[in-house]
């Protein structure tokens, strides 16, 4: 090879190389060879050391000024402590974390990347920071899907769009809450992650967030009497419908009624 | 019986044959077309199918609990206008004469008539000796009587009284309650949250009366020094309704671990118009053009929220004199 | 039979002489002249559907509980409005069905409208003698966005009701007496006194129908006297001389058709696909609000122009002269109507073409014009799909600050680009049917000299 293709080639492979790094956050999880023997306070303790660890600090007491980490994402979290099982449960069955870059807002991850042992594991291990909330069990059947209507309205509407839909808030996108866990529901609304509020049970009791949660399980088949709903969004797709349906079809319509002897 | 049911058949089978060959002796205004049977059953059978699905329709608007019945109902209507439609587009295909008429487009214009109408205006004024005075008066008139006509309109509303835009039911003392009426306490606004109140014994239902409430953590706040009394232990209270376009700011976002995150805001979902509650309301993005006004809370003696004044400025989307007069209660 | 029918109908009103004229009235060929019809007949199922929504629709912003059969709601409170009109949408057989066809009705109607005025634009129908045409269906245009922002939002729900509260503020925002203004019409400050509903009432059952109707008719019979225009498609077009199919047998069937072919859309729709579900929006409450609000579609051009509009109020001194929803929602409507309407005279000017027309242009055939309407259509649809970023953030993950400074490049950028590049292919085109004719003539000479 001549000097000169020998040096494309050697940029092309750094570019190839350099590019899926700098684009895509940490990937893939840190996991102990002897993971299926280990008992689960070990396997959260082994997890957390080399998945969490770099950002939450050891014994999840947080990381308040960023510090060089892997790559060039910086380290940077909060503390876990105090924050209980609960938020553990929430932040590890969404896929929320772990989270690449500590400045991206954290999204949903399908399939997860840790296995249901593993998030056990570590739910145990980051709970046993000192206290804090247990795993919510919220009873939906027990809620009043009108008051939660009215609940979600209030407190949620804003951000989630009143159908439960997804919206956009300044610097974040707000998810629709179709794969929301009734579990997932209670905890995130309890702990308020990225920029969501936080409200505690004295601003919605556990059988007001019951009803919340009825009302959100009723949106995900929403009572479209009028036929396909078409996202429950309101005039966007109804304008698309109105363009790319009826109008497409009357346009032919016309073509075909028009269509006629050329003499 | 049989005879008449016969005889019904054969008429309707069978047309009027005999009248048509004796008209088509004469010369014909419409250009003759050949004869398409089988079009003409595919316009009956549509026809039919557009009968069968407007019977239909009345067959499901007869069933009680009909599960999906607006789609039924809409499927059988409009199938039959659909059907309808397809039978007279089938007809104007098949069943019409295919006629490519030649004309002239109509005449421009009429030079003769316009004359004519111009000298009728002309001789009618033939006894009027004072046309501009005349014209004046009648003008005088005219415009007068118009105006008299739409001078109750300015009823409809306190179109010369603008003041009504400075008024919001807030004043010193005024208690903060939530929806249903039960006061709000200190103690009971927690960070990381938010709160909608309203102004005790007033209505709720005016854009001067909602308030969105926050507790701002200590190290953040940073209002100015003529309003750092303004808050209690933190928390603030804006006026909920968006000085952009009069929408519920009804959004609020606040980071849970602050160095990552944007800082805390108040956000109006219509046009995305931010405002920043530690630091007066200031507009961090989007279009608004004013501050969300802040109104001055106390805590009374026994803990709970008070309005120490009214706002600090007109609530809701400015207008010209928006900031030519203060909030007043 | 119908001898007699034809004879007394002539002796009670003597129309025998009108009727010969308008059964044998001859139309144009093509299809693109059937798109008003369209329109036409949206409206006439809009005034059905409209009387029968009528009967049960109580215009009261009176405040009631409601109990009837939709358990979500159960126990809210809400207008007697909202609560006719979930009755309405629940309780009343057909109600639905007749409620969706009407808010169909109403999109596709100003859909049809809109693709009627471009072929009208691109074919220059608006030229002389038709200005008057024109400009009464512009006027149209213009009334049917009120009609149904007014509609949809008598209806008093949560979408519908922030809606209004932008509408408000536009009031507001006219210099000088903008803050009169909406006094004046929603009869006090916002929310208004209890009387504005009976005033949406009355505009959009009646005082706006009515107009409407009557500009039909006026446009009709400008229309019919004026006679249609025509595509130059055979040798016996021209300026004069006009060939169509008569009303009577042959065009008949086909509007017919298409006016039952219109209807069939329309309640096919309103059965089969939901629109406006206003009892999962819940009842309006000054107070509340919800991401993801939108106007309908023919409203979506102002709800971008509001969003990407930078934050200023311009004032001087304490005054403040023009608040900010001005440009987007008023000015930036006001203007594109004014280009519209005045189009006809600036076009007149800068072609010093003032002869009457009545055979059309291929847009191909006026390339000024096609590329202007091509980058004035994209400076106002570029407008438009900016009143979606929200949505845009939702589904695909875009930055919305990023979108909106794109679409205010685009605004800048894109219309002069679409201007040259599409005045460039129309010339392009008449050119190579110029090369293709010579050809044609070149070949049929060569024959000639051989033979």
């Amino acid at each position: 090879m001549s000097g000169r293709s020998a040096l494309a080639a050697a940029c092309l492979v750094a570019l190839v190389g350099a590019a899926p790094a700098a684009a895509q956050p940490r990937s893939g999880v840190a996991r102990p060879d002897n993971g299926d023997s280990l008992s689960l306070r070990d396997l959260g303790e082994q997890l957390y050391a080399g998945n969490c660890s770099s950002c939450h600090g050891i014994d999840g007491r947080g990381v308040r000024s960023p510090r060089p980490g892997a790559g060039d994402v910086p380290s940077l979290g909060p503390s876990l402590r105090g924050v209980g099982e609960l938020a553990a449960d929430f932040y590890l069955r969404t896929g929320y974390m772990p989270l690449g870059n500590p400045y991206d807002q954290p999204t949903r991850r399908d399939p997860l990347q840790f296995s249901d042992r593993e998030i056990r594991a570590l739910v145990d291990y980051v709970g046993s920071f000192g206290g804090g909330p247990a795993i919510p069990s919220p009873h939906p059947e027990r809620g009043n899907v009108a008051e939660g209507q009215h609940l979600f309205t209030e407190h949620c509407g804003g951000c989630h769009q009143v159908a439960a839909k997804g919206g956009f808030v300044t610097g974040a996108r707000v998810p629709p809450l179709d794969d929301a866990s009734a579990t997932q529901v209670a905890q995130s609304v309890r702990i308020g992650p990225y920029v969501m509020p936080r409200f505690s049970t004295k601003q919605i009791s556990d059988s007001q967030l019951d009803s919340i949660i009825a009302y959100v399980q009723r949106t995900r088949h929403p009572p479209d009497r009028g036929g396909w709903g078409i996202g429950n969004v309101g005039p966007i797709p109804e304008g698309m419908v109105t363009w790319f349906l009826a109008a497409v079809v009357l346009v032919i319509t016309c073509v075909l009624i028009g269509e006629r002897v050329r003499s | 019986m049989r005879r008449l049911l016969a005889a019904l058949l054969l008429w309707l089978a069978g047309g009027r044959r005999k009248r048509r060959e004796a008209e088509e002796e004469r010369e014909r205004i419409v250009a003759p077309a050949p004869k398409a049977p089988a079009a003409e059953l595919v316009v009956v059978g549509l026809l039919f199918c557009a009968a069968a699905a407007a019977v239909a329709f009345i067959v499901f608007y007869a069933i009680d609990g009909l599960r999906g019945h607006t789609q039924w109902f809409g499927l059988a209507f409009g199938g039959s206008l659909g059907f309808l439609g397809a039978a007279l587009i089938v007809w104007s295909k098949k069943l019409v004469p295919v006629e490519e008429i030649e004309e002239n487009y109509p005449e421009p214009e009429h030079p003769e008539e316009q004359e004519a109408l111009h000298r009728i205006v002309r001789e009618s004024g033939s006894p009027v000796t004072r046309k501009g005075l005349l014209t004046a008066a009648a003008t005088a008139a005219g415009g007068a009587l118009g105006l008299a006509a739409l001078t109750p309109a300015v009823s409809l509303g306190p179109v010369f009284d603008t003041s009504s835009l400075y008024g919001t039911p807030w004043r010193r003392g005024r208690r903060l309650v939530d929806q249903d009426g039960k006061p709000l306490r200190v103690d009971d606004i927690a960070e990381a949250t938010f709160y909608t109140a309203y102004p005790e014994g007033a209505s709720q239902d005016t854009v001067g009366a909602p308030l969105v409430v926050v507790r701002i953590p200590a190290g953040e706040m940073a209002l100015p020094a003529d309003r750092v009394d303004w808050a209690v232990e933190g928390i603030v209270a804006y006026s909920k309704i968006c000085t952009h376009a009069a929408c519920a700011v009804s959004l609020y976002r606040k980071p849970l671990f602050p160095p990552t995150a944007p800082r805390p805001a108040l956000v109006c979902p219509c046009h995305y118009s931010t405002f920043d509650p530690a630091r007066a309301g200031k507009v961090l993005f989007g279009p608004a053009g004013r501050a969300l006004p802040q109104l001055p809370l106390r805590a009374d003696r026994r803990g709970f929220l008070r309005a120490a004044g009214n706002f600090s400025g007109p609530v809701g989307p400015s207008w010209s004199g928006v900031r030519t007069k203060g909030a007043r209660s | 039979m119908i001898r007699r029918t034809i004879g007394f109908v002539d002796s009670r009103s003597g129309a025998a002489p009108f009727l010969t004229k308008a059964l044998r009235y001859l139309f144009p060929d093509h299809w693109s002249f059937l798109l008003g019809e369209v329109a036409l007949y949206a409206f006439i199922v809009l005034v059905a559907t409209g009387v029968y929504l009528t009967l049960y629709f109580e215009p009261s912003l009176g405040e009631t509980v409601y109990h009837g059969s939709y358990a979500p709601l159960r126990g809210m409170e809400m207008s007697e409005a909202y609560r006719s009109v979930v009755d309405i949408s629940f309780d009343v057989r057909a109600g639905l069905l007749i409620r969706q066809t009407h808010h169909w009705a109403a999109n596709v109607f100003v859909a049809a409208v809109v693709l009627h005025l471009l072929r009208i634009f691109f074919t220059g129908a608006f030229r002389k003698p038709r200005e008057g045409t024109y400009l009464v269906g512009l006027l149209m245009l213009m009334v049917t966005l009120p009609e149904g922002y007014l509609g949809y939002s008598m209806v008093d729900d949560l979408l519908s009701g922030m809606g209004l509260a932008i509408g408000y503020a536009v009031a507001e925002s006219v210099p000088f007496v903008g803050g009169n203004l909406a006094l004046l019409l929603w009869g006090g400050p916002y929310p208004g006194h209890a009387a504005f509903e009976s005033r949406m009432y009355i505009t959009h059952v009646f005082i706006l129908p009515v107009l409407i109707a009557t500009l039909i008719a006026l446009h009709l019979t400008l229309v019919a006297s004026r006679h249609h225009t025509q595509f130059r498609r055979t040798r016996r077009q021209s300026e004069r001389k006009l060939l169509g199919v008569p009303m009577f047998p042959g065009q008949a069937p086909r509007s017919l058709g298409l006016m039952s072919c219109v209807a069939a859309v329309l309640f096919l729709l309103g059965g089969l696909v939901q629109i406006n579900p206003i009892w999962q929006w819940g009842p309006y409450d000054v107070a509340q609000s919800t991401n993801g609000a939108q106007p309908d579609w023919y409203l979506g051009w102002l709800i971008g122009a509001l969003r990407l509009v930078p934050g200023f109020d311009l004032k001087i001194g304490d005054y403040t002269l023009v608040p900010n929803p001005f440009w987007g929602g008023a000015l930036f409507p006001l203007l594109v109507f004014v280009v519209l309407g005045a189009y006809p005279w600036v076009e007149r000017r800068i072609s010093g073409d003032r002869s009457y027309h009545n055979a059309l242009d291929r847009p191909r055939d006026a390339p000024g014009r096609t590329a202007f309407g091509a980058a004035f259509l994209a400076w106002v649809l570029v407008v438009f799909f900016a009143g979606s970023m929200d949505r845009a953030v939702v589904a695909f993950g875009l930055s919305y600050a990023a979108q909106v400074w794109i679409y205010r490049a685009a605004l800048v950028v894109l219309p002069p680009l679409i201007f040259f590049v599409v005045r460039r292919i129309c010339r392009e085109l008449q050119r190579s049917e110029q090369v293709e004719q010579e050809q044609h003539r070149a070949e049929a000479e060569a024959r000639a000299a051989r033979a």
